[in-house]
C-alpha cells in the first residue's frame, strides 16, 4: 500500500508560490484559506532557503490525536483527511500541527472559529456526492489517479508528492548526482571536487539533504 | 524619412540576432550538468544554527497573509504530550478517585446527623438573592463540567454508542453552549465572589477547624462562625483556581485578539488542570451539602435552618446571632428575609 508523501526540496524552491497559486485554484478554498505556504528562513540574507509547507500527512498526526470530535482518519494511502460534517472548529488541531496547517474561516459571532479547512493532498474527503465533495474540500485528483495539483506545476520540480518510496528514491538521485557518494549519509570529499566554491561549507547542504530525506524514507 | 526608419529597423534586428547566435553558443555552457557546480551554488548555510532558530521560530517569513507562524510548531507536540498523557488521563484519576473517596467514605462513616433533636426554631442563612446566585451558578457550573468532559472523553464514548450524525450534532451542541455558558459563569463567579467575601475572610479558630479535620469523623464539632473551614476553603480555590479557569477560557473562547498558538496552548493546559480540579473538589462540595450532611440542602433549598443545626455546625454564628437578638428584641428573622436583615444576622 501507498504511502503518500510530499517533499520539498528546498535547493530547488525558488519562492514562486506557484504550488500555493495552483492549490488554491484546484481547489478553490475559500476567501483567507491557503493550504500550502511558502516558508522563506533567512529572507533576504545570502543564506536564504524556502520550503512549501502544507499538511504533511503525518503517520503519527498530532491533530488526530487531539482532536476532540474524533473527524480525523486516515486513507490506505496514508492521506490524513477530516470530516467537516463533524468538525466543531476548535483549534486543537491547529496548536497541535507542527506545520501550521489547519485553517479556520471565521464564521461565527466573537470569533467563533468555521469547520478547519487544510490540504487533502487534493484526496477530497467524505461527501455524499462529487459536488458536495468539491464545495466542502476541493479537489479530488487522487480518486482520478492524479497527484496534488501543487507538485504537478512546480516549475523547478522542488516539490515533489506521491509514495514515499518513489519520492524519496527521487530525491536521493539528486543528492548523489550533487556529489554525495552513499546517498547523503557521508560528507563530499572536497578535495575529488577542487572546482567546487571553497567559500561554500558543502556540509550544511548534506545536513539539509540527510534531514530530508530521513523524513522521507521514514515515511 | 521614410528610408532613415527603415534603415534603423534593420539595425535592430540585425542587433537581435546578433544576441540569438550569441545565446544559442552560450546556452549549452550555462545548462552544462556539473554537480559541483550545483553543489557549490546550493543553499549555503542550513546549518545545525538554521535549524536551531528553526526551532525558536525567529527566522522564518511565509507567504500566508497575516502569518506569524514559524517553520516548525515546535510546541505542538508538547502541548499534545502534556493534553493526552497527563490531563486526561489524571484528570480521570482526580474526577473517579474523588467519587471513591466519597462512596467509601459514605459506607463507612455515613452521613453527618444532627447531635440533638430538631427544635422546629428556624434562623436565616441565604437570603433569596443569594439562593438565587448561588443555584444560578450551580447550574452553569455543571453545564460546563458536562459540556468539558464531553470535550474531553466524550470521543471515547457517545460516537461509537450513537454513531456519526448524533455525535456531530451532540458536540456541536456541546462547543457552543460551553463557549456561550463560559462568558456567563465568568460574571456569575465574580459576583458571587464578591458578594461572600466578607463571610470568608479567614479567622484564627478556622485553624482549628482544619487541625480537627473539621469534625468529618462523628462526635467533634470544632468551632466555626457563619462559614466553617471547609467552606472558606471552597471558596478561596474559586478564588484562586475558579479564576484561572476564567482567564485561560476566554483566551480560549475569543481567539480574535492576537492571541498565538503558544498562548492557547498554554491556556488550554491551565484551564484543562484548573477545571479539572475544580470540578473534583465540586464533588466533594456536592456530598457535604447534599448527601453528606443532615441539614445542609435544605439550608440552600429553603434558605432557613433549625437552630440545632446552627449550633451544631456553625456555633460562634448562632451564638452572635442570640447576642444580637437579646440586644435588639425587635428583630424577627423568620419576616424580612432580605439582605440587610442577612447583615445582621452575620456579624462574623
Amino acid at each position: 500500500m501507498a504511502q503518500m508523501k510530499f517533499l520539498c526540496d528546498a535547493e530547488r524552491c525558488i519562492e514562486c508560490n506557484g504550488c500555493v497559486t495552483a492549490c488554491k485554484n484546484a481547489n478553490e478554498t475559500e476567501w483567507g484559506v491557503q493550504r500550502r505556504r511558502v516558508v522563506t528562513l533567512d529572507d533576504g540574507k545570502p543564506s536564504e532557503v524556502s520550503i512549501s509547507v502544507a499538511c504533511m500527512h503525518c503517520d503519527d498526526a498530532p491533530c488526530m490525536a487531539v482532536c476532540p470530535t474524533d473527524c480525523f482518519y486516515k486513507t490506505d494511502d496514508g492521506i490524513v483527511l477530516h470530516d467537516k460534517d463533524i468538525c466543531i472548529g476548535c483549534g486543537y488541531c491547529l496548536y497541535a500541527c507542527p506545520f501550521g496547517a489547519p485553517q479556520f474561516p471565521q464564521q461565527g459571532a466573537f470569533g467563533e472559529r468555521g469547520k478547519m479547512d487544510k490540504c487533502t493532498f487534493c484526496a477530497g474527503g467524505p461527501a455524499e456526492s462529487p459536488e458536495e465533495e468539491f464545495e466542502k474540500y476541493g479537489a479530488n485528483r487522487i480518486s482520478e489517479g492524479k497527484l496534488p495539483l501543487c507538485a504537478e506545476m512546480c516549475s523547478t520540480k522542488a516539490l515533489l508528492a506521491g509514495d514515499a518510496e518513489t519520492v524519496s528514491d527521487i530525491f536521493r538521485q539528486r543528492v548523489v548526482y550533487r556529489g554525495h557518494e552513499d546517498g547523503a549519509w557521508s560528507p563530499v570529499d572536497k578535495a575529488s571536487h577542487p572546482e567546487t566554491s571553497a567559500n561554500l561549507t558543502t556540509s550544511s547542504v548534506q545536513q539539509a539533504d540527510h534531514l530530508a530525506y530521513d523524513a522521507a524514507r521514514k515515511g | 524619412m521614410r528610408a532613415h526608419f527603415t534603415a534603423s529597423r534593420l539595425t535592430v534586428v540585425a542587433m537581435f540576432l546578433c544576441l540569438m547566435l550569441a545565446s544559442l553558443w552560450l546556452a549549452p555552457q550555462a545548462l552544462a550538468a556539473n554537480p559541483d557546480g550545483e553543489i557549490g551554488q546550493a543553499v549555503g548555510t542550513v546549518d545545525a544554527d538554521t535549524w536551531r532558530q528553526v526551532k525558536n521560530g525567529g527566522n522564518s517569513i511565509d507567504s500566508r497573509h497575516d502569518s506569524n507562524y514559524s517553520l516548525i510548531n515546535q510546541s505542538g507536540e508538547t502541548w499534545r504530550q502534556i493534553r493526552n498523557r497527563w490531563i486526561s488521563p489524571g484528570g480521570l484519576i482526580a474526577l473517579g478517585g474523588m467519587l471513591a473517596v466519597l462512596v467509601i467514605f459514605y459506607l463507612l462513616v455515613g452521613r453527618n446527623n444532627l447531635d440533638h433533636p430538631r427544635s422546629g426554631k428556624l434562623m436565616l442563612r441565604w437570603t433569596a438573592l443569594e439562593r438565587a446566585m448561588h443555584w444560578t451558578l450551580a447550574t452553569l457550573f455543571l453545564t460546563l463540567a458536562i459540556t468539558g468532559i464531553n470535550l474531553l472523553w466524550g470521543k471515547f464514548v457517545f460516537r461509537n454508542v450513537f454513531g456519526d450524525v448524533f455525535w456531530a450534532n451532540m458536540i456541536m451542541a456541546t462547543k457552543v453552549i460551553h463557549n456561550y455558558v463560559g462568558p456567563l459563569f465568568s460574571i456569575m463567579l465574580i459576583l458571587v465572589l464578591a458578594k461572600w467575601l466578607k463571610l470568608n475572610l479567614p479567622k484564627k479558630h478556622d485553624l482549628d477547624w482544619f487541625r480537627q479535620g473539621g469534625g468529618m469523623m462523628k462526635g467533634k464539632h470544632p468551632d466555626a462562625g457563619f462559614a466553617n473551614g471547609g467552606e472558606k476553603a471552597w471558596y478561596w480555590i474559586l478564588a484562586t483556581v475558579g479564576l484561572v479557569v476564567i482567564a485561560s477560557g476566554l483566551v480560549l473562547d475569543f481567539p480574535i485578539f492576537g492571541q498565538t498558538r503558544d498562548n492557547m496552548q498554554w491556556a488550554n493546559v491551565f484551564h484543562g488542570i484548573a477545571s479539572l480540579m475544580l470540578i473534583a473538589v465540586s464533588f466533594g462540595h456536592i456530598y457535604i451539602g447534599t448527601a453528606g450532611t443532615e441539614g445542609a440542602f435544605e439550608g440552600m433549598k429553603t434558605g432557613y435552618v433549625d437552630e440545632t443545626w446552627a449550633k451544631q455546625h456553625h456555633n460562634l454564628w448562632y451564638d452572635e446571632v442570640k447576642q444580637a437578638e437579646a440586644a435588639d428584641p425587635a428583630a424577627d428573622p423568620a419576616t424580612a428575609p432580605d439582605d440587610s436583615l442577612a447583615r445582621q444576622q452575620r456579624p462574623n
